[in-house]
């Protein structure tokens, strides 16, 4: 996103015009607080005490800061029978997070430099039908899957995941890294054969260093992708291996006791810390991702 | 019909000057060409013309109206933009009936202004089309016709023969001398062709980093630039420009030295007052390509000097052969006919008509105004 | 060179040309097994009798007879509908116009975009979280418009049948909005400046510049950011889950909890795969001719 509307452009000034510059930051305000009315709700009520959340409304800052709300989502909240806080989930879907990133990853640009570095007869067809992995509704391989998995003595476990994670990923990556590669000359991948290098040689030494733009939207959009994943860890996964996501879901759907409302909050911020953090920091190449993977949902 | 004026006009964007108070008279029916190197502020000069981008200081005047605050769109003016700027989803007719729409200009005046345009432009069967099926040439035509139509009082030109191709760049240029001299509109012409520039304009505007070097016809522009800078970036090859030194030998001479030997250029008579306070210390000469040729070919009777040099590199272009030597530590060149025969590495001898040659203050870089 | 040495480099030269093919291999095979062996598994149960187990006798169309004679399939299929129409109409609207508010020189654009955009970050199980307390009847809204007077404010969409959904198209439309705005800036952004000049030129205001002449240069962003929201609306299942879950009854469900819920609590099988058979042919329906067309137009 480079260059606004000109703005040169000498135009009527005057009361309507600057009329006009007031309701556009008016509506523009308007949405941010409603974009960021969710976000500024959990931060609230998961430093309020349980009393002051029962005295208080929706959006009223906390009179008094505690945290032990945030405590007790990490430590001790209780997802289904067992009691001991996000931090064993949040261990999982990192366990899952990373392998099936760097996985997929890796394969997706071995893959889009192969298909269109070396194109050989069908590369496009083999495209084409891999990239279709990417629209199905997922519910379609739910079932063999879970079967799948059993049959591998894969089922409930974070290694299934992982594996659930790279193969329906790979769709993705390979569709990243064949559109980035797609805009690297071919005459680098020529000149480079000439001087007598090999598929690997090109591929670890010229191709991958170049790609480091690529890399960088494809981790962060896997990354984002298989965190913030329901689907899979709620229907491969049960108990001990959940992933955050279905932890958190089990912990604000518990219905024995009290509801505790700001350990709710404090705990999907906890599971949405990871995701938020990278959108942050590289909210750049997410947006970029969000384009190129336009494709996905 | 209006004639236009700016004065002191100032562009800065941030920090950066872009315009550096710029006065300029345009009279009613001229062809102006604007014309320097990228980045010289020409194109920002045009679109404070226009009104699509706001004064930082100053004042422009169409007709005797000033324009500062006033939309482009109530400066009766059109423009012919570099990408043509054709609304890509209307077709050619909606392209240059868009502007009469939005004045609400009467349905039967559009259809006979369009009309009339069209066929003056031969674009009567595209009429139908939208931009994306048309080649570059008609995209063109359209982008002047939707200009033409409303019959504005100045024309603006943004490089608008830059994306064709150099046979339909000609042609072109031709047809916009032509529909000038038959509309005889006030025109301002973008570009940084200087071939363009010579070929088009009555009056040409050469400007370098926010100035107007010069601003006259354009045989003054090729014959008399005030400066180097206007010397150097006017025709095709560029000027040679020689530095040496002021010597008093059988009158006034500039000496240039060579390994090869030094060559002493007598100074044109007209500029001997001139150039005599700089005795002793160095000026620039500057000399046209075509102002060197071979020995006996020009007319007798000019200011004559003859010199030898080894030729380096021989360049045929067709109508003239280019001749490439050194001297005075800068490769030269010298247009000759083509009947001349001559081979590398052999000694040429070059007749320089004198009477044409420029000198410059190498501090300054002005033109050293001949004394009359 | 050794005639054992010369045909040594031979293989080698071979297996080097073949390395390309050698490495897509096990990947393309990956993905037939994966994806087009695991549809084809899913459609051959959907015609048979399977219930808790598997089983591979083909029993014709029965298991789609049953599904459309389900109540709640109806209810899923005339939610995703209400959902469809309504999410893709509000993203676009919304994503539209502040892609426009956007593209008028906003010197904290970064930020604002920031702040549009974060929703798609998150997952929904994170957010739907707060959504489910602002909407709730007795914490939320409703109590936060008591307090500030209204007494006879009344919200209650959650907990109402006829209503729940809809607090699903907020929600949605709340995370989704934003992406679309994204999608639009990036295409005004890529509008030629000498357009837009033009069209200043020729007379035409701001409003008229974006409506006669920017938005139309636009089909191609609206086409796809249709594409991705009704792809975005078909496989809705986090949204639900955590909003309503389905509830209350199972008044929100949507295919996608349609189809986990008989495949994976009530271990119905044939009609959980009949149900996700009909997901993938709508979506087939919706982007096969987009991506025919996207991939004709990249090999021109």
């Amino acid at each position: 996103m480079t260059q606004p509307a000109p703005a040169g452009i000498v135009r009527p000034k005057g009361l309507r015009h600057r009329l006009m510059r007031i309701l556009l930051f008016a509506v523009l305000g308007t949405f941010c607080l409603y974009y960021l009315l969710p976000l500024f709700i959990m931060m609230a009520t998961s430093l309020k005490s349980l009393d002051e959340i029962r005295t208080g409304t929706l959006v009223s800052l906390p009179r008094q800061i505690t945290f032990d709300a945030w405590l007790k989502a990490w430590g001790s909240a209780c997802v289904g029978v067992r009691c001991d806080g996000l931090k064993p989930y949040m261990w999982n879907s990192v366990l899952m997070v990373v392998p099936a990133v760097a996985i997929s990853t890796a394969l997706g640009a071995v893959n889009g430099y192969a298909l269109t570095k070396w194109r050989f007869p069908g590369a496009n067809t083999i495209f084409a039908l891999m990239l279709f992995g990417a629209f199905i509704p997922f519910q379609v391989v739910l079932l063999p899957m879970a079967r799948t998995l059993g049959v591998l003595g894969l089922a409930g476990s974070v290694t299934g995941l992982i594996l659930v994670h790279t193969v329906y990923g790979l769709a993705f990556t390979t569709l990243f890294f064949r559109n980035f590669f797609m805009g690297v000359s071919d005459g680098i991948v020529q000149a480079a054969k000439i001087d007598g290098a090999g598929f690997f040689g090109i591929f670890s030494q010229i191709v991958l260093p170049m790609a480091l733009p690529a890399i960088v939207v494809t981790v962060i959009w896997q990354f984002t992708q298989i965190w913030n994943d329901f689907l899979f860890g709620v229907a491969f996964t049960v108990g001990d291996s959940n992933p955050v996501t279905v932890a958190l879901n089990n912990v604000v759907n518990t219905s024995t006791g009290v509801k505790e409302y700001n350990v709710d909050m404090a705990a999907a911020i906890i599971a949405g810390l990871p995701t938020l953090l990278v959108y942050v920091l590289a909210g750049k190449y997410f947006v970029r991702g969000l384009a190129a993977g336009a494709v996905k949902g | 019909m209006a004639s236009i004026r700016l004065d002191k006009v100032w562009k800065k964007f941030g920090t950066t000057e872009v315009i550096k108070g710029i006065d300029m008279s345009i009279r009613e029916g001229e062809f102006i060409v604007l014309v320097g190197p990228s980045g010289c502020g020409k194109s920002t000069l045009l679109n404070l013309i226009a009104g699509l981008e706001t004064l930082s200081g100053g004042e422009i005047f169409i007709g005797s109206d000033l324009v500062n605050d006033i939309p482009p769109k109530d400066r009766d003016i059109a423009m012919v933009f570099q990408s043509y700027a054709l609304y890509p989803t209307k077709s050619v007719r909606d392209n240059m009936n868009f502007g009469m729409v939005t004045r609400h200009v009467p349905q039967s005046e559009q259809t006979v202004a369009l009309a009339e345009v069209a066929g003056l432009l031969h674009i009567e069967t595209l009429l139908d089309r939208k931009p994306g099926q048309l080649s570059g040439g008609q995209r063109q035509r359209v982008a002047m016709g939707r200009a033409l139509v409303r019959k504005p009082a100045v024309f603006l030109f943004d490089e608008p023969l830059s994306n064709l191709d150099a046979k339909l760049r000609i042609e072109m240029r031709t047809e916009i001398k032509r529909l000038h001299q038959r509309l005889g509109k006030t025109i301002v012409y973008v570009t940084h062709d200087q071939i363009e520039a010579m070929t088009l304009a009555s009056r040409i505007a050469v400007m370098d980093n926010g100035h107007i070097r010069q601003f006259g016809s354009p045989e003054d522009i090729y014959e008399r630039p005030v400066d180097l800078f206007v010397a150097g970036f006017v025709g095709s090859p560029s000027m040679n420009l020689f530095k040496g030194r002021v010597v008093e030998q059988s009158g006034l001479r500039l000496q240039v030295d060579d390994p090869a030997g030094a060559v002493h250029f007598p100074i044109p008579r007209n500029l001997h007052d001139a150039a005599r306070p700089y005795l002793g210390r160095e000026l620039i000469l500057g000399l046209r390509p075509e102002a060197m040729v071979r020995e006996g070919a020009h007319r007798p009777g000019s200011e004559t000097f003859s010199f030898d040099r080894t030729i380096d590199v021989v360049e045929p272009t067709g109508p003239d052969t280019l001749l490439v030597f050194t001297l005075g530590g800068i490769e030269a060149i010298g247009r000759v006919d083509p009947q001349d025969k001559i081979s590398v590495g052999t000694k040429f001898r070059f007749d320089v008509d004198m009477g044409r040659a420029k000198m410059f203050d190498p501090v300054t870089g002005l033109h050293l105004a001949s004394v009359h | 060179m050794s005639q054992a040495a010369k045909r040594g480099l031979a293989a080698r030269r071979i297996l080097e040309r073949q390395l390309p093919k050698i490495v897509v291999s096990p990947l393309f095979a990956a993905s037939l097994f994966f994806v087009y062996g695991f549809i084809a598994w899913t459609v051959y149960i959907s015609f048979t009798r399977s219930g808790v187990l598997p089983s591979y006798t083909l029993d014709g169309l029965s298991q789609y007879i049953r599904l459309w004679a389900t109540p709640r399939w109806q209810v899923a299929l005339s939610n995703l509908f209400i959902f469809c129409t309504l999410f893709i109409t509000l993203c676009t609207v919304i994503g539209v116009l502040l892609a426009i508010l956007l593209d008028q020189r906003i010197r904290i654009e970064g930020v604002i975009r920031t702040v549009y955009l974060y929703p798609m970050a998150l997952s929904f199980i994170v957010t739907g979280t707060a959504w489910k307390w602002i909407l709730n009847p007795g914490l939320g809204i409703e109590r936060l418009m008591h307090s500030l007077g209204f007494a006879n404010f009344h919200f209650d969409w959650l907990v109402n049948p006829q209503m729940a959904i809809y607090t699903v198209v907020i929600a949605g439309v709340w995370q989704s909005s934003g992406y679309v705005m994204a999608l639009f800036l990036a295409g005004l952004r890529s509008v030629d400046d000498e357009i837009i000049k033009a069209a200043a030129i020729d007379g035409a205001g701001p409003l008229r510049t974006y409506a006669s002449v920017v938005l139309p240069i636009m089909r191609p962003v609206f086409l796809s950011s249709f594409i991705i929201l009704a792809h975005l609306a078909i496989k809705s299942f986090d949204l639900v889950v955590a909003l309503t879950g389905g509830g209350p009854g199972y008044a929100t469900d949507m295919p996608a909890t349609f189809m986990y819920s008989f495949a994976f609590q009530r271990s119905e099988l044939g009609t959980a795969a009949a149900s996700a058979v009909m997901m993938l042919a709508t979506i087939l329906a919706v982007i096969v001719p987009y991506l025919y067309s996207e991939l004709r137009g990249a090999s021109k």
